[in-house]
């Protein structure tokens, strides 16, 4: 039989993703560059495509209270934001994670205000790290399509119950076109069965579904709360093996690597940048250099045990994002660092932070970073933090 | 034929851009109402002599570059928290002239609570809301204040007003408020509603002076590029459609 194969958006992959899905509710506000999304639902439910509610809500703080909302009814729910949007939310972010209502959004990583920008980069999500959501980060549209039928599962898992956002790079991956894989319904059936959820309103079994707690049982909950984004790693791994021999597409859980095994230099990356690395990484071994990529994929859950091995052998490692945490470093940084730290990991560790506001990140700029990580693995001196391409002239 | 020279000169004069309008080449869709209430606004703040007086807050929404275009002080708020924001500048500066410029998105969706609560306490500011229906920046979807049976990037058959309600008439509600002192829908589609715009705009800001409480002018707009209608359907379709449900006139001035 021939796969179905379209030449789509990343936003529109995503559409397609969650109507395979079967969602009942959608819930979203506009905004850019997430908005195709949410149009392309709304098409899809007027035309009858999609049996689901399309609810037009005032702000982003309604659409994830009318999410939370439906999920608490145990209806399949999908909501998708962006940058201030996402961040209008955050208050609704901490009561659907902690009410235990896997809602699943699309977040379109964009930069965030002031100065007010729409271009993309991740310090959106990555302030979110603490809300309790379960944050996987795609290289691409076909990955963005595929984890919107994974996040289904893994974020209604009785051992998990804890919502899940994907994040695709704004402009980069919501605006870029490729050709995507479109799985069968039949299978997404297959794969995803319909949500079935005890954290839910029934008239066979009235309960309340919000709560006050008080100091002598809210660290339980928070306890419980933690050990459920714990549980989300075999399942989310579970999930990925299953799709693969449902669909042929592996993406290998936790984190992915390319070229990292003998690996003297690596860089450790979150999203579509790593396609630019890998390329880089293809150059850079046809000379005779021996540098690795290894890409995050999920930042909560966080890959610690995969991190500590797949960096055992390294000399110096590179953290690239689009995020600082103004007057420290990097958010993935601090969290690669702590989770090295561990082991005792000691070689340099660099935080390259760039690419923010939608600045674009060259292979120049890559290759000058592995070529910097080799120099300071043969000693030379260096300053944890580099702000890459920066136009103006410092005094540091 | 006489030289263009000999023409160019102080007595042949009959019009001139307000020294309040850069010369920046605008960002909006030709046809878009929001250039035209942007020169309004800036003749008025010359005329009245304020443009060292006066402070704009600006929303979200294809309006937030106004800075670029208007030579006053501005301050950007998040996306429906101008009337916030206004607030407090009014406060510290009450010698000021301070005005908000919303979108329907901006005002009569995600800053519903602001604009509600300013306009009951009696901020002496001014308010422009500019409505056309539609969330214009992000790319034509439904807002509160779409019409009936209208069609848009997410309402592709048309809004449904058992799913989604009335369009909110905003300025009704804004007009029962006993904050505010002057409420009144304009809009900008001939020579004579243009005229008539810029007298409401000019009372408006006159009112700050008196410490009248608040003024509120909505535009009743166009967006061609939403509606994907051109300039001048777009204002056929306005008197046609938009009329009846937002009617033009003062709702208020005491």
């Amino acid at each position: 039989m021939s796969k179905k194969r379209e030449f789509i958006s990343g936003d529109e992959a995503v559409a397609i993703g969650v109507k395979l899905s079967r969602p009942h509710v959608i819930a979203a506000y506009p905004i850019t560059p997430q908005t195709i999304t949410v149009e392309r639902l709304s098409e899809m439910v007027e035309r009858g495509e999609l049996n689901a509610e399309y609810m037009h809500v005032e702000s982003e703080h309604s659409a994830i209270s009318a999410a939370m909302g439906a999920s608490a009814v145990g209806a399949r729910t999908f909501t998708a934001s962006s940058s201030q949007g996402l961040l209008y939310m955050t208050e609704g972010l901490h009561y659907a994670s902690g009410g235990r209502f896997p809602v699943v959004m699309m977040n379109a990583n964009r930069s965030v205000a002031l100065p007010w920008s729409i271009y993309g980069d991740q310090r959106d999500s990555l302030s979110l790290l603490d809300s309790g959501w379960i944050q996987v980060y795609v290289e691409d549209a076909q990955e963005a399509l595929d984890m919107m039928i994974q996040a289904f599962r893994i974020a209604e898992h009785p051992d998990v119950l804890t919502p899940m956002m994907v994040n695709l790079d704004g402009f980069i991956l919501t605006h870029t076109y490729e050709i995507v894989e479109i799985p069968e319904q039949s299978q997404v059936d297959a794969f995803l069965p319909p949500f079935q959820t005890p954290n839910k309103m029934c008239f066979n079994n009235p309960k309340n579904m919000g709560f006050s707690s008080q100091p002598n049982d809210n660290t339980e909950f928070k306890y419980q709360q933690n050990l459920a984004v714990l549980n989300a790693v075999k399942v989310l791994e579970q999930a990925d093996t299953d799709f693969a021999t449902m669909f042929g597409r592996k993406y290998n859980g936790m984190v992915d690597e390319y070229q990292s095994a003998d690996a003297e230099v690596l860089l450790v990356t979150l999203g579509s940048v790593t396609g630019t690395v890998r390329d880089v990484v293809d150059e850079m071994r046809a000379e005779g250099h021996k540098v690795g990529v290894i890409k995050i994929r999920y930042m909560r859950p966080f890959p610690e045990e995969q991190l500590q091995s797949l960096t055992a052998k390294a000399k110096a490692i590179g953290v690239l994002e689009k995020d600082i945490s103004f007057g420290y470093e990097g958010t993935v940084y601090t969290n690669v660092n702590s989770a090295l730290a561990k082991v005792g990991n000691t070689v340099p560790k660099l935080n390259f932070v760039g690419g923010l506001g939608g600045r674009d990140i060259s292979k120049a700029d890559i290759r000058n970073m592995f070529l910097k990580l080799q120099r300071v693995a043969a000693g030379e001196a260096y300053k944890t933090v580099d702000f890459f391409n920066l136009n103006v002239e410092t005094n540091e | 034929m006489s030289d263009i020279k000999d023409i160019i000169k102080d007595e042949n004069l009959v019009y001139k851009k307000t020294k309040v309008l850069t010369d920046n080449v605008m960002h909006y869709c030709p046809g878009c109402s929001h250039g035209v209430v942007h020169k309004l606004v800036a003749e008025v703040i010359e005329e009245m002599g304020i443009q060292e007086k006066t402070i704009g807050i600006s929303p979200v929404g294809c309006s937030v570059l106004a800075y670029n275009y208007l030579d006053i002080d501005w301050q950007e708020a998040a996306h429906g928290r101008a009337p916030a924001l206004a607030t407090a500048v009014n406060r510290l500066h009450p010698e000021k002239y301070v005005f908000t410029y919303q979108g329907d998105g901006d005002l009569a969706s995600i800053g519903t609570a602001e604009i509600m609560h300013a306009c009951n306490r009696g901020e002496n500011i001014v308010v422009i809301f500019i409505n056309n229906a539609i969330y214009g920046m992000t790319g034509g979807q439904m807002a509160p204040t779409t019409l009936e049976g209208m069609k848009t990037a997410t309402s592709p058959y048309g809004r449904d007003i058992k799913l989604n309600g009335h369009p909110l008439i905003i300025t009704e509600l804004i007009a029962q408020l006993p904050g505010t002192s002057y409420v009144t829908r304009q809009a900008v589609h001939t020579p004579a509603a243009v005229r008539k715009c810029k007298k409401a705009i000019r009372k408006a800001f006159e009112n700050i002076g008196q410490k009248k409480g608040t003024s509120f002018v909505e535009v009743v707009s166009t967006c061609n590029s939403g509606w994907k209608l051109s300039p001048v359907k777009s204002n056929e379709w306005m008197v046609e459609n938009m009329f009846p449900v937002y009617k033009p006139g003062d709702l208020k001035d005491e």
